[in-house]
């Protein structure tokens, strides 16, 4: 077991390699001069000249990628230009932020979209049935920035019901104690339900509106997978043994017709990736998308290249252990590697 | 998963055992499509007594494998029985709820099907697979469960057992896939086995041994047997009683001893002269008082015609293949990565030798047949024939050229291209759905022919002529033709070029019986009119021994045995041929 | 994503011979004609296109208000008889807008859906066909690309290279490449080893003849499915660079950046200023997506009669 999971590290490293690569040529295609903005508008040419020395922009491209890469292994992503803060703690610190919004929104995605897509699959041409079909088109065709503000319009201007979008807690709340970063768990781990409401209040909006993104491939991807194991030899078999509905449903074709939902989550985990930007700008969540894009305005680019980074290698990993999800349901991968 | 009580069975096992345990009467069954509703089977009657085998054999669409899916009730959505009356032991299936008939689906009939490494959960052992249908039917308690499953098992002569049960589809062989869903179906000792095709796409050495299974199992338990086949030697061979079905009509119900000797309708006496059996010639095949199709034209006929009357060995021959070889790496490439790090010295060879150093001659007009059952190396031996994969080592010798010398990927281009073609075995995959059939036929000509485009189309039409394509159905899509006609648009661009030689991969495994006794006569009497030669691949002796002139019988790679057809099916030399025609079911003399 | 297809069951199997009477010709206006009469909302599609593609081709030319030109005097005005979407924050008509927009984003849907279909399709039915080096080269450009979350990298390339339309253009046929290249070789792969294509080779067919004439037709069908899909996508994507700053820069109308724009009244409660344009977004990327089954059935002849 420890073998297959060393096995598929290493097959990953290539990745990781392109993704450093790619994050290192993308700075160097800048417009621009990073060192002209750096030394402000009274600068004069010699002042430019060393500032750019200072960043090491004058050396040899192989060069710069050796120190890039030097940088990286100690954990420094540089600092931004804009704050002067390193961006290495500044990710760090609001990463939590993201990634419970994030979770949180696939987690009601999946809730919803799987069975939805199981009943749709199993009662076919049916109201649940076209009802699939309808928020699988109109899912994967709203702009998620759209859906987040027609939410907030609804529920927070005309209805009243949400709390106002300014961020993680209302204005009369403060943080809890962090241990994980997740203010949900946080404030149940030390007992503090008013923070726990604050916290979801504020969430449920921003995730809701991911959710809804990342229904329509889910459910699409349930329904047909669940319909063509349905319609398998081997699922006829089992109804003709006289195994009932729940068994032939659950056991047979629902395990089976998970392989290729698990192989998309992976495709649904980059769009969420991307989408968790847009939601929180249009949320004002302090998260890292909201990080990049503020920096990304400000012609700072050191946070921007440290964002697509982090966000790469998180990919890489979450994809890894889709890898390994897979190998769990299906024998077939395990035993014929 | 506790231990349910089992319901009490609607059926009584002990009924008086003269009244028939199945009796299908005015059935009909419709489908509803999107050209209307269809009548898949129309009022059919037939019994099955206890203890009785019967067969019902038909063509495609003859309803046959509806009938039975009918009466276990697991008809697609858009079909219903919409007339008729299904009585199992005194009751109506037709009239039962779904619940009562999940509990005679498994314990009082069940059924079997063809491939059946997809009738298996591929995900799930098969231990745990025969355990869900024991325990569904509460035949026996969640602790026994495992140790019965395994003696289930073994009951299908499963050798290693224990070790079998935990085994995943994958990792067991076609028959031994077979031999479980066996297992499952007969692990509730259901009173009725229906076996849908079982034997379709298994070796011939293969289907004796799954066929004698069953009926050892079946006749030890006292159960009846309905066994659905195209085959008319296999129903007649392990039924005994045997119904023939034709477009969803039953047209003659006999005992099988009778109904191979005194037919009586009509369209049982054509599929019975249409199938391939000793003693008979190509012409016999064919429904009695049709003549067969005239002999081409003088027009068609080419300055080769005169060469299919010379003896084979008064020329050169036009085929030589000496010591071929074709090598393939066994694993891998990773494999043999690793295999650079490892300790064990590379003693054992890990290259896999799908043709084993074979050696045969094709004389010019001869008809020679190749067989042998899957992975003998028969189609990879045709494959380098055509050019289409190189060899790894040996001679092929065409027309006195070396052609084995010239790599596969430049042949295509040469004018020796011309002289050697396919038909293949699959009608559908080898025609592009995106050609018609006038432009699948001239795809050779307009690449190879040398002929101007305008004349293309009039030699299209000469050439479905000749193979007896009714014209207008040149500009019909492959999805909009029967498998007859498909099968004609391979033949016609096949001879397109006026090759040589041509080798026919199994080119009527495909077609329904009737339809391949007009396609043999015809491959026959374009073989003799254009004087071509045929190398002849199947596995069916029985058509080979129709068609061919002389075999060649193979086995992992190498050749067992060859020689004139006649003296190798009367009297075979090595044992395996021997097996091998000993495995075809025929009918009872 | 690719279609799936029920197996057939024998049941199934039963179903009568091809009719031996056929209409006499296989035309393609007539099987458009039945395959629109099959079903409604293709033909639904089929006309919301045409609209769009109308606005695209002379909104310009007949939308009431000049989309740059401010007014200071109607800022922030409901939706009415005189402005029927209303007007924004500097007095622009947002009706006017929305239908000039619809020719920057049309633009960039097709150039960068233009771009990939020939760059990805053709590497991946390379891939899938040649197997070896051209596989494995077309696989590492495809992976390294996929390794990142396909929006981020957008964000990436365009923050990289500017912001213009031609970079978004770019950018997004570079995050859509692995997903042609995937299904292009997975479909040229299962072909490779089909009865016909060795039969073409037998008839004297090169590789490369091979690949555009018998298996490029082919896989047609499929392609023209992800590529409406990918319009859609196309679109999302540049109103979503847009929305966050990346993408086309004001004052130019593009439904993205008047989605943006009009953001921080949402709170204030005037919904129309982004209401419209994202309405526009929706329904042009729901026509796209419904349009990609009606050109699979129009373009594959195993759906005729």
């Amino acid at each position: 077991m420890l073998a297959t999971i060393a096995k598929r590290l290493v097959t990953v490293l290539p990745t990781l390699v392109g993704v450093v690569i790619v994050t290192f040529l993308l700075t160097r295609v800048l417009p621009g001069d990073p060192a002209v903005y750096f030394a402000g508008p009274a600068a004069t040419p010699q002042s430019i000249a060393e500032i750019r020395k200072g960043l090491g922009l004058d050396r040899p491209l192989p060069e710069q990628f050796a120190r890039y890469v030097n940088d990286l292994a100690h954990g420094n992503f540089g600092n931004s230009l804009s704050t002067g803060r390193p961006v290495a703690t500044e990710i760090t610190s609001r990463l939590p932020a993201s990634a419970e919004l994030t979770l949180l929104g696939l987690i009601l995605s999946i809730v919803i979209a799987v069975p939805l897509g199981i009943f749709a699959a199993v009662k076919q041409g049916s109201w649940i049935d076209h009802l699939c079909r309808i928020v699988a088109t109109a899912g994967v065709s709203l702009p998620v920035f759209f859906t987040g503000l027609l939410f907030v319009y609804i529920f927070y201007f005309k209805l009243g019901w949400s709390p106002a979008p300014i961020g993680r807690l209302d204005a009369f709340t403060t943080a809890p104690r962090n241990i994980t970063g997740f203010y949900l768990i946080d404030s149940l781990l030390i007992g503090n339900f008013e923070t726990f409401r604050s916290s979801l209040g504020q969430l449920i909006l921003p995730a809701t509106t991911l959710a809804v993104f990342s229904l329509a491939p889910i459910a699409r991807m349930t329904r047909a997978s669940m319909l063509s194991v349905l319609a398998s030899e081997f699922v006829r078999t089992a109804r003709a043994s006289g195994l009932d509905s729940r068994t032939v449903i659950i056991t047979y074709a629902f395990r089976n017709a998970m392989l290729p939902v698990v192989t998309t989550l992976g495709m649904v985990f980059s769009f969420l990736l991307g989408a968790n930007v847009l939601v929180e700008k249009v949320f004002a969540w302090p998260g890292i998308g909201s990080y990049a894009v503020e920096a990304l305005l400000q012609s700072d680019f050191a946070p921007v290249q440290g964002f697509v980074l982090t966000m790469a290698v998180l990919y890489v990993a979450l994809n890894l252990l889709i890898d390994m999800l897979y190998g769990v349901i299906d024998p077939r991968v395990r035993l014929e590697a | 998963m506790a231990k349910k009580k089992p319901k009490p069975s609607k059926v009584d096992r002990n009924a008086a055992s003269d009244l028939p345990l199945l009796d299908i009467h005015d059935l009909t069954v419709e489908f509803a499509t999107r050209r209307g509703v269809v009548r898949a089977v129309q009022h059919i009657n037939l019994t099955v007594a206890k203890g009785e085998t019967v067969g019902i054999v038909g063509e495609s669409g003859s309803g046959k494998s509806v009938t039975s899916y009918a009466v276990m009730r697991i008809l697609d959505r858009a079909g219903s029985i919409a007339e008729g009356s299904v009585m199992f032991s005194g009751l109506d299936l037709r009239g039962i709820p779904e619940s009562d008939m999940r509990d005679m689906r498994g314990r009082e009939m069940s059924m079997i099907f063809q491939s059946p490494r997809l009738a298996l959960n591929p995900i799930r052992k098969v231990g745990h697979q025969i355990e869900d249908v024991l325990l569904q039917h509460a035949q026996v308690d969640s602790d026994a469960v495992s140790e019965r499953a395994i003696k289930t098992l073994e009951q299908v002569r499963i050798a290693r057992s224990r070790e079998r049960y935990h085994a995943y589809p994958f990792e067991l062989s076609g028959g031994m896939c077979q031999r479980v869903v066996i297992a499952l179906a007969l692990a509730c000792r259901p009173q009725l086995l229906i076996a849908d095709e079982p034997t379709t796409g298994l070796d011939v050495t293969t289907q004796k041994a799954v066929m004698d299974l069953v009926v050892e199992l079946t006749r030890e338990r006292g159960m009846s047997t309905i066994l659905i086949t195209h085959d008319l030697g296999l129903a007649a061979a392990y039924c005994d009683r045997v119904v023939v079905m034709e477009k969803g009509h039953i047209v003659e119900t006999a005992a099988s001893s009778s109904i191979f000797k005194k037919p009586s309708h009509a369209y049982t006496r054509k599929l019975m002269r249409a199938t391939p059996r000793p003693g008979v010639s190509l012409r016999d095949l064919l429904p009695e008082g049709e003549t067969p199709r005239p002999k081409a034209t003088a027009k068609t006929a080419d300055k080769k015609s005169s060469a299919s009357k010379t003896k084979a060995g008064t020329e050169a021959p036009l085929l030589v293949i000496e010591k071929l070889v074709k090598e393939y790496p066994r694993q891998g490439g990773a494999a043999s990565f690793m295999k650079m790090f490892s300790r064990k010295p590379a003693a054992e060879p890990d290259m896999f030798r799908a043709v084993d150093g074979i050696s045969f001659q094709i004389a010019r007009g001869e008809s020679v047949g190749l067989v042998g059952e899957s992975g003998c190396g028969k189609s990879t031996t045709s494959m380098m024939l055509m050019r289409l994969i190189d060899k790894t080592s040996g001679l092929i010798m065409f027309n006195g050229e070396d052609i084995g010398e010239i790599p596969a990927r430049k042949f295509a281009t040469l004018p020796q291209r011309k002289m050697i073609q396919m038909v293949f075995q699959d009608p559908t995959d080898s025609l592009n759905p995106r050609f018609t059939g006038a432009r699948a036929i001239a795809d050779p000509l307009l690449q190879l022919g040398g002929i101007s485009r305008g004349e293309v189309r009039s030699r299209c039409e000469e050439l479905a002529t000749l193979v007896g394509l009714p014209l207008n159905l040149l500009d019909r899509f492959p999805h909009q033709l029967s498998g007859g006609q498909k099968a004609r648009v391979g033949i016609a661009r096949a001879i397109a070029l006026k090759p040589d030689l041509i080798i026919l991969d199994e080119p009527t495994a495909a077609l329904d019986v009737s339809v391949q006794a007009v396609v043999l006569n015809l491959l026959q009497d374009l073989k003799d009119s254009l004087g071509m030669s045929y190398l002849f691949v199947s596995h069916d002796l029985n058509v080979v021994r129709l068609l061919c002139d002389r075999v060649i019988v193979m086995r992992s790679g190498q050749i067992v045995e060859q020689g004139a057809t006649e003296s190798v099916m009367v009297a075979p030399q090595a044992s395996y041929t021997r097996d091998l025609l000993a495995a075809i079911p025929h009918p009872p003399v | 994503m690719t279609e799936t297809s029920l197996t057939m069951t024998p049941a199934a199997s039963a179903q009568p011979n091809p009719p031996v009477n056929l209409p006499p010709s296989n035309s393609v206006l007539r099987h458009a004609r039945y395959v629109v009469e099959e079903n409604p909302v293709t033909g639904l599609s089929f006309a919301l296109f045409v609209i769009i593609a109308l606005c695209a081709l002379i909104g310009p030319y007949i939308v009431p208000y000049d989309p740059l030109a401010s007014n200071t005097t109607a800022t922030l005005q409901a939706p009415s008889l005189h402005h029927w979407f209303g007007t924004d924050q500097l007095g622009r008509d947002i009706f006017s807008r929305v239908v000039v927009a619809t020719r920057l984003d049309f633009v960039i849907a097709i150039a960068s859906v233009a771009m990939v279909f020939v760059l990805g399709g053709l590497a991946g039915i390379s891939a899938g066909f040649f197997l070896g080096w051209t596989d494995r080269i077309v696989g590492r450009i495809s992976d390294t690309i996929m390794a990142f979350p396909l929006f981020v990298l957008a964000m990436g390339i365009v923050a990289a290279l500017g912001n213009t339309v031609t970079n978004i253009v770019i950018a997004t046929a570079i995050i859509n490449f692995p997903l042609y290249v995937r299904v292009a070789r997975a479909e040229a792969n299962v072909r490779r080893e089909a009865g016909f294509v060795q039969a073409a080779r037998l008839s004297g067919n090169g590789d490369f003849r091979i690949l555009l004439m018998h298996i490029l037709p082919n896989i047609m069908p499929i392609m023209m499915v992800q590529i409406s899909l990918t319009m859609g996508y196309a679109i999302l994507n540049a109103a979503g660079l847009s929305f966050i700053g990346l993408g086309v820069k004001p004052p130019t109308p593009e439904w993205g950046i008047m989605v943006a724009e009009g953001a921080t009244n949402i709170i204030s409660g005037e919904w129309w200023v982004a209401f419209f344009p994202g309405a526009a977004l929706m329904i042009a990327v729901f026509c796209f997506n419904l349009l990609g089954d009606g050109l699979r059935d129009l373009v594959d002849p195993q759906r005729r009669t």
